[in-house]
């Protein structure tokens, strides 16, 4: 039988490597399978195996050491197509770095087949021991064995999902094995056994594979065998535009600022701050005026403080920010403890809105002192601060306040509803 | 027609715009707002577990013949690095957007900084740069994600887009009517009968692209150091000319993708100078000095990397150069002029905060 996949030899590898019978017997399951060289994807990893992929007439990707199969994923669900067939070289040492992306591809079902070249150490590096190293396996840097049992990526595998997993030792032509891997849909895993002829063998003299797997219960047989879980890429024909003529705010008032009014509000999480400080951005959009709107939070966003910095102005904003605000509005606790120097350093000419149920800190900003919390609830009290305030301000009209109010989910608090018609 | 948007919105509507294909990521504070807005408007979206794992699904979909996208933030960027030298070696055309925050490390997810300049600039193993740009304004959010799109596929190569968190998660208000037009990348593949080399240059030492789905040539994608075949060849003379044509591509063609912005002002003496999110205070000290007689030329490099020479004529003009920079050390000035720092070179800086435009008139106050 001519070579159809593989077009160099001798193939780089020591007398005896098991990658040999591994690329040989590749080269035969292609052909049963009937495959073109253009149908199939090789992906090497870094190691011993993955020079190979210059013998291969296939088309070939050779990445970075453990990240063959995440690379193989995205290779894979990116053609979406399972006439083209995906396959994985890998190494222990390479499965042992990549072990996520392992369990992850045969959790989604990639359509791929991986094939694990154990040889129970990393050779290309001087015989390290990986994770696949079994119990009592000696290698050079590890003369006394290993203290306890490798990983079962079989068992693995199986578990997180793939629909095909075998372990075969590589001994003699194992083609048929491979053309069996390959032929599945979906996510296929053969594990094959060796032994490097390098570090192994020297390591564990007269040790035989065969004898080795059963010591170690590492088992030759078929792990998963079930109806295909194949991935498939979502493709949308279609999806809308995020610039929708629903975003557009109409200009329906008139704004009486002639200069810009930064603005800081500090309330506490899960009290409608940023909501309301987006309300009434809106209203002055609605009054043509140039808003920004900046948050400011702990990550955890359902707890703590929540504030946001506010520019209402008549011209274009540039700096966004609000280091020395006009109007400070505190509505919690929370939000007090956050603003509170920024609160002692205001001056005359600025103006604090407070709930009269804090502490009023040291400040020499003119203070309005009310019950938002009380008449409100705490849920609402930053929006019936802002009606507050814009109340005394008046610097845009309240109806464009009242408007995109009326407008909002907020208006649905029948209490909220009926305080602001009645007082505004 | 008069919106309330953040820079995010904008950015990724107009990735998918100019081609932009597939979205892959892994959330992360401060980029949350383009993985969400991505997840709704791309054809594709993928969820990755990880960031090493979006790299490399990136790279796998690259390969595959699509323009993928991912945005995150310095924790993330760090794990995807060794990813990001494999897709530049690869020459994978992608755009990753780089969302900064305040560290080192995790920092604060939730602060703003601009940190990660310097990073960018030696992230590539041997000191070779990929493109980088990065946004000073509401619009650059638009007209540069084009250029980021169109120039990853362009020039076959990763391109990295910096960007900060106020610029993606602050609320303005936005006409827009006033973005341009925008047409999707057109995208070429090699069509030739004759055999493909993955890494075989045009003039402008740019390959041609193939994906694995050719069934007519075989394709050679290869991250480790190769020929012009795709072929591992160690330190070969061929090897070595293709790693160094790599690097010759991206400043070749800088020209291609070079953005900034001058106001020079006649009899100037004083030039600020700054990038990303601190660029807007620059705009506002410059407005406030220029009413107030104070004359001051502004300049907003948004193509920061590799750096123009032409940057440094411009800079090179002036009696008196003030940076601002949200960072400790001025990383754009030290890109610049590196460990020798003339006398009339200033810098404002803080981290932690945005600067404020007062902070940059009372330093230019200083100088005249």
């Amino acid at each position: 039988m001519d070579n159809q996949f593989i077009i160099n030899e001798p193939l780089p590898f020591c007398k005896g490597c098991g990658h040999t019978v591994v690329s040989k017997s590749t080269e035969k399951a292609l052909q049963k399978l009937q495959l073109n060289p253009r149908d199939v994807v090789l992906v090497t990893d870094i190691g011993c195996h993955g020079i190979i992929d210059k013998a291969f007439a296939t088309h070939t990707v050779h990445g970075l050491h453990g990240r063959s199969v995440a690379l193989g994923s995205g290779i894979s669900a990116g053609l979406d197509n399972p006439d083209k067939k995906v396959i994985v070289f890998v190494g222990d040492g390479g499965a042992t770095i990549g072990m996520q992306h392992l369990i992850d591809a045969s959790h989604n079902g990639f359509n791929m087949t991986v094939v694990i070249h154990n040889n129970m150490l990393y050779g290309m590096t001087g015989g390290q021991p990986s994770e696949f190293t079994p119990e009592g396996f000696k290698t050079p840097t590890l003369p006394e064995g290993a203290q306890h049992a490798g990983y079962d990526i079989c068992a693995l595998a199986s578990e997180a999902g793939a629909a095909y997993v075998k372990r075969i030792s590589a001994i003699g032509d194992i083609s048929d094995e491979l053309a069996e891997a390959f032929s599945r849909k979906g996510f296929s895993l053969l594990e094959i056994m060796e032994i490097c002829p390098s570090y192994g063998v020297k390591s564990n003299p007269g040790l035989k594979l065969k004898q080795l797997m059963k010591n170690a219960g590492l088992d030759e047989k078929v792990y998963a065998d079930k109806e295909p879980r194949a991935y498939k890429t979502e493709e949308r024909s279609e999806t809308s535009s995020l610039l929708s003529s629903k975003l557009k705010i109409e200009k329906n008032y008139d704004s009486k600022l002639s200069k810009p009014i930064r603005m800081f509000l500090s309330g506490s999480a899960g009290e409608g701050v940023q909501a309301a400080a987006e309300l009434f951005i809106r209203a002055g959009m609605k009054s043509g005026l140039q808003v920004t709107k900046k948050g400011s939070y702990p990550v955890t966003v359902g707890v703590g403080f929540s504030a946001s910095h506010l520019i209402l102005s008549p011209d274009e904003i540039l700096y966004s920010d609000s280091p020395q605000p006009d109007v400070m509005i505190v509505s919690s606790k929370d939000g007090l403890s956050f603003a509170r120097k920024q609160v002692e350093k205001l001056d005359e000419n600025k103006l604090l809105f407070i709930d009269d149920s804090l502490e009023l800190p040291e400040t020499k900003a003119k203070v309005v002192s009310l019950p938002f919390r009380e008449e409100a609830g705490a849920r609402n009290a930053m929006i019936y601060a802002l009606f507050h305030y814009l109340n005394q301000s008046g610097f845009m009209p309240m109806e464009a306040l009242k408007e995109v109010f009326g407008n909002s989910k907020i208006s649905g608090n029948k209490k909220l509803s009926e305080l602001v018609s009645g007082k505004f | 027609m008069q919106a309330l948007t953040d820079g995010s919105r904008l950015m990724t509507e107009s990735l998918v715009r100019s081609g932009a294909d597939v979205f892959i990521g892994y959330p992360i504070t401060p980029a949350n707002n383009l993985y969400a807005y991505s997840k709704n408007r791309f054809k594709t979206f993928l969820a990755a577990p990880d960031e090493i794992t979006t790299m490399q699904w990136m790279c796998g979909f690259s390969i595959a013949g699509h323009l993928p996208v991912t945005a995150t933030s310095f924790p993330g960027f760090s794990l995807m690095m060794e990813s990001i030298n494999m897709a530049y070696m690869m020459e994978l055309p992608m755009v990753i957007v780089l969302v900064q925050r305040l560290g080192p490390s995790t920092g604060t997810a939730t602060c703003g900084a601009q940190g990660d300049l310097t990073l960018l600039e030696g992230m590539l193993s041997g000191g070779y740069n990929l493109p980088v740009l990065a946004t000073s304004k509401a619009n650059d959010c638009w007209t540069l994600a084009e250029k980021a799109v169109k120039t990853a596929n362009k020039l076959r190569s990763p391109v990295v887009f910096l960007t900060s968190k106020e610029e993606m998660m602050t609320q303005f208000s936005f006409d827009l009517g006033l973005l341009e037009e925008i047409s999707p990348v057109k995208r070429t593949f090699y069509s030739s009968d004759e055999t493909y080399y993955p890494y075989k240059r045009d003039e402008n030492a740019i390959p041609a692209f193939l994906p694995v789905s050719s069934n007519k040539h075989q394709v050679r994608i290869t991250a480790s150091t190769h020929n012009e075949q795709g072929i591992l060849e160690g330190i070969s003379e061929a090897a070595l000319k293709n790693t160094l044509m790599i690097s010759e591509k991206i400043e070749k063609n800088l020209g291609s993708y070079l953005d900034y912005e001058l106001d020079e002002k006649e009899d100037a003496e004083i030039l600020l100078v700054s990038w990303g999110v601190t660029a807007n205070a620059v705009r506002e000290a410059a407005r406030e000095l220029n009413n107030s007689g104070k004359t001051v030329s502004t300049f907003i490099p948004k193509t920061l990397l590799p750096l123009a020479d032409v940057y440094v004529d411009i800079i090179t003009k002036y009696k008196h150069i003030v940076f601002a920079e949200e960072n400790h050390n001025s990383q754009l000035k030290k890109l610049i002029y590196g460990a020798r720092v003339p006398s009339n070179v200033h810098c404002v800086n803080k981290i932690g905060r945005m600067i404020d435009p007062m902070e940059i008139i009372e330093e230019v106050k200083k100088h005249g």
